[in-house]
């Protein structure tokens, strides 16, 4: 089977969900050609295991974002078959334009592939999964956090291919990030705060633990609701964000279907809640059942003890 | 104006047999991100003039999601459908939009980033990809003169604008949905809906089945706040994550 990943950059490098991508490719027994979008990251994908080729897609285009310039350029780039992206904001654009340019389908958020080509992906933010028998090319986009990464160790050939796309969205303005944190869909650890935290200066208890362990903050929907100084961007939910780190720390959140839709896979999921009938408790490892006020101080404490 | 009738987000979802069971869904409404798109497009209407197509694919029971747009102040109402259109694949789905936007004659698509159902966000760069425009996706907020949209990047967020035509993906925005008032229910009433098919091909994706979620084995419950020492060893020791 031909395939053909999209590369994800990130801060002018590659972005890790690529060597996933890499990996989900080789379950599907396929040594995958790797496009990377104006050329970002293109050594380090040439580095992956498993790959048999990388092409930098390079051109004007890729210096500001423009979804339908770029699948212009990256569909012209790709050969046929099936085409594999991150299911990130950009990459669920980019699938979504070359599926249509090609006329085949596309499939986003997939968390199952088996040759077929059998692709599972949750349905009501995961509150029931889908699984799909694809007859033809396509194009899809999988989730972070569900392939297994292929490591270093490869040495694929290297091309450049210059192409071009149609850049019909100006930008006027940059406008910088309230704050330097992590953003919750590209951690591997969140710790969220629902209304149970009482105040939104609250969260800076969150914020101090975060800084402690590397994680992002997080918030229920009725968190954000609730509070003007809690942003959407913070949201885990299925109005939110959808979310799979390795922990997720729940913390005066009771557990709504909707909040629990977002993260309801995380591999490991502590509750702290005062409330031993709350039904985060149904999905949590770990349930403390505390208030914050007694349990975030012991917890900061604990944490800065390891090393 | 793209819109879907979803599942309330508070909905339980079951499957019976191997498909979600709609019959058990006693509660349906618009999607909240098109609904965050609707008001933009109110508003970018009030400022600039002009009229509003709502558009949706869906069933009969889809009707209400358009009425509840028209009591809002939409003006024309389009359902798309056809019997037999009960599982569509990406490219009938896009198909079948772009037919509507194109007959109404646009210049700009507002929608939803992504249903709250499907959560694919496929829908309106497709669609935008077969009329040959622009899309700019998972708009924070907007200014109606201009037009201007900000979305989020990697570092921020930027400020953008498109010349029309052009479709336009919501997130949820900061500006406050407004509610009917009694003319516009009155109104709606009375609207009429357009419905209309068309001929969309072929599936090339075909449901194998629902299920639901592997449930998680049980978790490990402690009482009070003296057990954080002995969950932070069991993360670090059991779990391995931190």
């Amino acid at each position: 089977m031909e395939i053909t990943i999209i590369a994800e950059s990130r801060s002018g490098g590659l972005h890790p969900v690529t060597n996933q991508l890499v990996g989900a490719a080789t379950t599907l027994g396929a040594s995958p050609t790797v496009l990377c979008p104006g050329g970002f990251g293109a050594d380090e994908a040439a580095g992956i295991s498993g790959v048999s080729k990388v092409l930098s897609v390079t051109g004007d285009c890729f210096s500001s974002y423009d979804g339908g310039a770029w699948s212009e350029a990256l569909s012209a780039a790709a050969g046929s078959g099936v085409i594999i992206g991150a299911a990130t904001s950009k990459g669920r654009d980019i699938c979504s334009r070359i599926a249509a340019r090609r006329g085949i389908p596309v499939i986003q958020d997939v968390t199952a592939l088996s040759p077929g080509l059998n692709v599972t992906h949750p349905i009501y933010s995961g509150k029931a999964m889908q699984d799909l028998l694809v007859s033809g090319d396509c194009v899809l986009s999988l989730r972070a956090n569900t392939f297994p990464p292929v490591g270093g160790g490869g040495n694929a050939e290297t091309a450049t291919v210059q192409q071009s796309g149609d850049v019909r969205i100006a930008v006027q303005e940059a406008i910088a990030k309230a704050s330097e944190r992590i953003d919750v869909a590209d951690a591997n650890i969140i710790i969220s705060g629902g209304r149970g935290m009482g105040d939104p200066d609250n969260f800076s208890h969150l914020n101090a633990i975060a800084d402690q362990i590397g994680a992002a903050v997080g918030a229920s929907r009725a968190a954000v609701d609730t509070w003007e100084a809690i942003p959407h961007s913070m949201q885990v939910g299925q109005t939110g964000k959808t979310v799979n780190p390795s922990l997720y720390i729940a913390v005066g959140i009771s557990g709504a279907i909707q909040h629990l839709a977002g993260m309801r896979t995380s591999k490991y999921i502590v509750a702290i809640n005062k409330d031993a009938e709350a039904p985060i408790f149904k999905v949590a490892d770990y349930g403390i059942v505390s208030t914050w006020e007694e349990a975030l101080p012991i917890l900061a404490e604990e944490l800065g003890k390891l090393s | 104006m793209l819109l879907k009738q979803v599942p309330d987000t508070n909905a339980r979802i079951t499957v019976s047999g191997d498909r979600v069971d709609e019959g058990s869904i006693t509660s349906w409404v618009t999607s909240p991100y098109d609904e965050f798109a609707l008001e933009a497009a109110l508003q970018h209407k009030e400022a600039a003039g002009g009229s509003i197509t709502a558009i949706t694919l869906g069933p009969p029971r889809a009707d209400k999601t358009l009425k509840d747009a028209a009591a809002l102040g939409v003006e024309k109402l389009v359902r798309v459908w056809q019997d037999g259109w009960e599982s569509l694949d990406s490219i009938q789905v896009q198909a079948a939009l772009a037919e509507a936007v194109q007959a109404a004659g646009v210049e700009y698509v507002y929608c939803g980033k992504q249903a709250a159902d499907t959560n694919q966000g496929s829908t309106g760069p497709g669609v935008a990809e077969r009329i040959g425009a622009p899309c700019i996706v998972e708009i924070t907020d907007f200014d109606v003169s201009g037009p201007t949209f900000v979305r989020p990047t990697a570092n921020g967020s930027e400020k953008v604008t498109v010349a029309s035509p052009a479709v336009l993906t919501f997130s949820k925005t900061t500006t406050e949905l407004r509610r009917p008032n009694v003319r516009g229910i009155m109104m709606a009433k009375r609207a009429v809906i357009e419905v209309t098919g068309g001929d969309i091909g072929e599936a090339q994706v075909s449901v194998v089945r629902h299920v639901s979620p592997a449930q998680k084995p049980a978790g490990k419950t402690f009482e009070g706040a003296d057990s954080v020492p002995e969950v932070v060893g069991l993360l670090r020791n059991e779990a391995k994550v931190i």
